[in-house]
C-alpha cells in the first residue's frame, strides 16, 4: 500500500467544507442574478409553416413539390424516416443507421400533402384534383410530381406563377391548395395532430420545414450554420453549447468536412474520444501526461515550497517504504498527535509564513 | 459489559456497513491535508453550489410549464437564470475536470472518482443539449434538425428522437437530471471515502510513521 492509497497521515489543516460551500452558493447565486440581469436571454421566434409560407411561398411550394416526387431530403433519407436504399451512413462496412431501422417513419406523399389536404372542406376543384390523384397509377403520379417540380426550379424565383403550360396532372392544383392551407396555419395543426388530439411530437413538421430553405437561411444569418460551427452557436452574441466545440470542430475538417459519413463518422469518433476521457486512468502514456507536464507544481506550489530541501521529496508512492522513510529525525516526538503541529511550526519560521495562513495543526490520522 | 448484539436484519447489515464504509468524520471532516491549499479545489465546490442553482432554476420553469418564459417577464427572468447558472456550471466543471487531470487525482484507487466524475461531465453535456432542444424557438428548432443526423447515423434516433419535444422534454427534466444528480452523488462520497489526491511527491515530514508501515 502507498501513501496515494491510504488515508493521509501527514500534516493537516482546518477545513470548513460546509461554510466553503454555502460561500460558493452565495457567490454562484449572486453572479448568476447579475449575469440574468444584465445580459438576459435570447428568445428568437420559432418558424411555423404558416410563417415560412407566408414569407417564402415559393420556397414553400418547391419544397412542397420534392416531398410530393419524393425528391426531398426527407423523402431520400433512409432510416429512421424511410426504407430508401444505400441511404443510411456507415463506418466503414457497418451501419447502425441502418441496423436500427425505420422507427419514426414518414410517407411525404401522404403525411405532408395528400392527408393535409384532404381536411380541406368545401373545395370542388381541390376535390377534383384529389379525385384525379387517387385515380392515378404511382407511375403516372410520379411524371406529373416530378415534371412540375422541374419545371418550377427552373423558373425565375422558383415561382409557380411563372411555370410554363405542361403535363401536370393536378400537381398545381394540390400544391396551391396546400399553400393556402398553410398560410391560414391549417397545416402546423394537421402535420402535429394526425393521430391525436394531444401532441407534443413534432417530427413531421420539422422534418417539412428543414426540407425548405428557409429555415437555413435565418439560421446562417443567425450565424448558426454548419460551417459557422452551427450547433455550439447561440443566436444573437450569446454564449451557446460552447462545450460541443470538438464535436463541431470535426466537420469542419477533412476527410470530415467532404465525407458523405461525416455524420457516422464523427459521432463514432466523439463516442471514442468520451470513452477516452471516462476511462484516462487505465491508459498507459495517458495517465503519465500530468507527471510530464508540471501544472501540478503550479496546483501544488505552497506545499512543494515548504518541503525540507536537505531530505529532499519523495514519491508519493514510494514513502510507504520502511526503509525509507522515518518521520522520527524530521519530526521529533512522532508519537503524540502534535507532532505534525511541532513540524508545522518550524516550517512557518523557517518560511517566514504567517502560522494563521498556513493552516497548520495537529495531525488527524 | 456485553458488545451489543449484531442485528440479522437486512437494515441492520445496511446500517452497520455504510457506517463502516462511511463514517460520518470522514464524509463530514474538519480538517483536510496541508497541500489542499489551492485556489483549483475551489472549483469542485462552485460547480456544485452551480449545480443546485441550475436545478432550482430549473425546477421553478417546470412548475409553470415550456412555454412561461415566451410571455411572461419573470419567467424570461427565470429562464435567464437557468441559462446563465449552466453556463457558469459547463464552465467550474471544465476547470475542476482540467485541475483534477493536471494532478492526475485518479492516483491510489481514484480511479473511480475520475470516471464518476467524467460521467457526470458526459452526462451534464446531454442534459444542456435537450436544454436546448426544449426552449421552442428558432435555435431549438435548427439544434435539433441538425443534430439529428448525427444521431439518426449512430443509430441512436431511432429511439432517441431529438424532433420529439415531449421526448426531449422528459429527457431534460427527468431521466437525465437524476442520472447526472446520482452521479454527482456517487462522485461526492467517492471524493471523501479515498480523499484529496495527495502531490505527486511529499515531504518527508507527511511520510508515514515507522510503526504504521513496518
Amino acid at each position: 500500500m502507498t501513501a496515494e492509497t491510504q488515508k493521509w497521515a501527514g500534516r493537516t489543516r482546518e477545513y470548513d467544507l460546509v461554510k466553503e460551500f454555502v460561500i460558493a452558493l452565495l457567490v454562484v447565486s449572486v453572479l448568476t442574478v447579475a449575469l440574468a440581469a444584465l445580459f438576459s436571454s435570447p428568445d428568437e421566434k420559432q418558424i411555423t409553416i404558416s410563417t415560412w409560407s407566408r414569407h417564402a411561398p415559393n420556397d414553400f411550394v418547391l419544397t412542397a413539390a420534392t416531398e410530393l416526387d419524393g425528391t426531398s431530403g426527407t423523402a431520400t433519407y433512409g432510416a429512421p424516416y424511410t426504407h430508401t436504399a444505400d441511404a443510411a451512413q456507415k463506418i466503414g462496412p457497418v451501419s447502425l443507421q441502418h441496423i436500427a431501422g425505420v422507427t419514426h417513419p414518414v410517407d411525404t406523399v401522404t403525411d405532408f400533402v395528400i392527408t393535409p389536404l384532404t381536411g380541406v372542406p368545401a373545395d370542388s376543384a381541390l376535390t377534383t384534383a384529389l379525385g384525379q390523384w387517387q385515380g392515378a397509377g404511382t407511375s403516372q403520379r410520379q411524371r406529373w410530381a416530378s415534371s412540375y417540380d422541374d419545371a418550377l426550379a427552373k423558373v425565375t424565383d422558383n415561382d409557380p406563377a411563372k411555370v410554363p403550360p405542361g403535363d401536370y396532372g393536378p400537381v398545381p392544383v394540390m400544391l396551391n391548395r396546400l399553400l393556402t392551407m398553410a398560410q391560414s396555419g391549417g397545416l402546423d395543426g394537421a402535420l402535429l395532430a394526425q393521430k391525436q388530439f394531444f401532441a407534443t411530437d413534432y417530427t413531421k413538421p420539422l422534418l417539412f420545414i428543414a426540407d425548405g430553405s428557409y429555415l437555413e437561411d435565418r439560421a446562417r444569418a443567425q450565424h448558426l450554420g454548419g460551417d459557422q460551427w452551427g450547433m455550439m452557436n447561440e443566436t444573437g452574441n450569446y454564449p451557446g453549447q460552447a462545450w460541443l466545440w470538438l464535436y463541431t470542430f470535426w466537420y469542419q475538417v477533412k476527410p470530415f468536412s467532404t465525407s458523405p459519413n461525416a455524420d457516422a463518422l464523427v459521432w463514432g469518433l466523439m463516442a471514442l474520444l468520451s470513452l477516452a476521457l471516462v476511462l484516462v486512468p487505465f491508459i498507459p502514456g495517458v495517465r503519465s501526461i500530468p507527471r510530464w507536464v508540471p501544472v501540478h507544481r503550479l496546483i501544488w506550489r505552497d506545499y512543494y515550497r515548504g518541503m525540507r530541501p536537505p531530505d529532499g521529496y519523495l514519491s508519493a508512492s514510494d514513502v510507504a517504504r520502511p526503509v525509507q522513510v522515518s518521520r522520527r529525525p524530521i519530526g521529533g516526538q512522532v508519537h503524540d498527535d502534535d507532532a505534525g503541529a511541532d513540524a508545522g511550526r518550524d516550517r512557518e519560521h523557517d518560511d517566514g509564513e504567517a502560522a494563521g495562513a498556513s493552516g497548520y495543526g495537529g495531525r488527524s490520522v | 459489559m456485553t458488545a451489543p448484539a449484531v442485528s440479522r436484519t437486512w437494515t441492520g447489515a445496511i446500517r452497520a456497513r455504510a457506517v463502516r464504509e462511511l463514517p460520518p468524520e470522514q464524509m463530514l471532516p474538519d480538517r483536510q491535508p496541508v497541500y489542499v491549499a489551492s485556489w483549483i479545489y475551489v472549483f469542485g465546490v462552485l460547480t456544485l453550489a452551480a449545480f443546485l442553482v441550475v436545478l432550482v432554476s430549473g425546477g421553478v420553469l417546470a412548475l409553470k410549464g415550456p412555454q412561461w418564459w415566451h410571455r411572461s417577464s419573470t419567467g424570461h427572468f427565470v429562464n435567464s437564470l437557468h441559462l446563465w447558472s449552466v453556463e457558469l456550471f459547463m464552465a467550474f466543471m471544465v476547470i475542476h475536470l482540467w485541475g483534477k487531470f493536471f494532478m492526475a487525482a485518479w492516483r491510489g484507487r481514484r480511479a473511480m472518482t475520475w470516471v464518476t466524475g467524467a460521467v457526470c461531465f458526459l452526462g451534464s453535456i446531454g442534459t444542456a443539449f435537450t436544454g436546448y432542444l426544449v426552449q421552442s424557438n428558432l435555435d431549438s428548432q435548427w439544434i435539433s434538425t441538425q443534430a439529428k443526423d448525427g444521431l439518426n447515423a449512430a443509430g441512436i434516433g431511432a429511439f432517441f428522437n431529438v424532433l420529439d419535444f415531449g421526448q426531449m422534454l422528459m429527457w431534460h427534466i427527468v431521466l437525465l437530471p437524476l442520472v447526472v444528480g446520482f452521479v454527482v452523488c456517487i462522485h461526492i462520497v467517492q471524493v471523501r471515502r479515498r480523499g484529496v489526491v495527495p502531490p505527486m511527491e511529499i515531504d518527508p515530514r507527511d511520510a508515514i510513521p515507522e510503526e504504521v508501515t513496518s
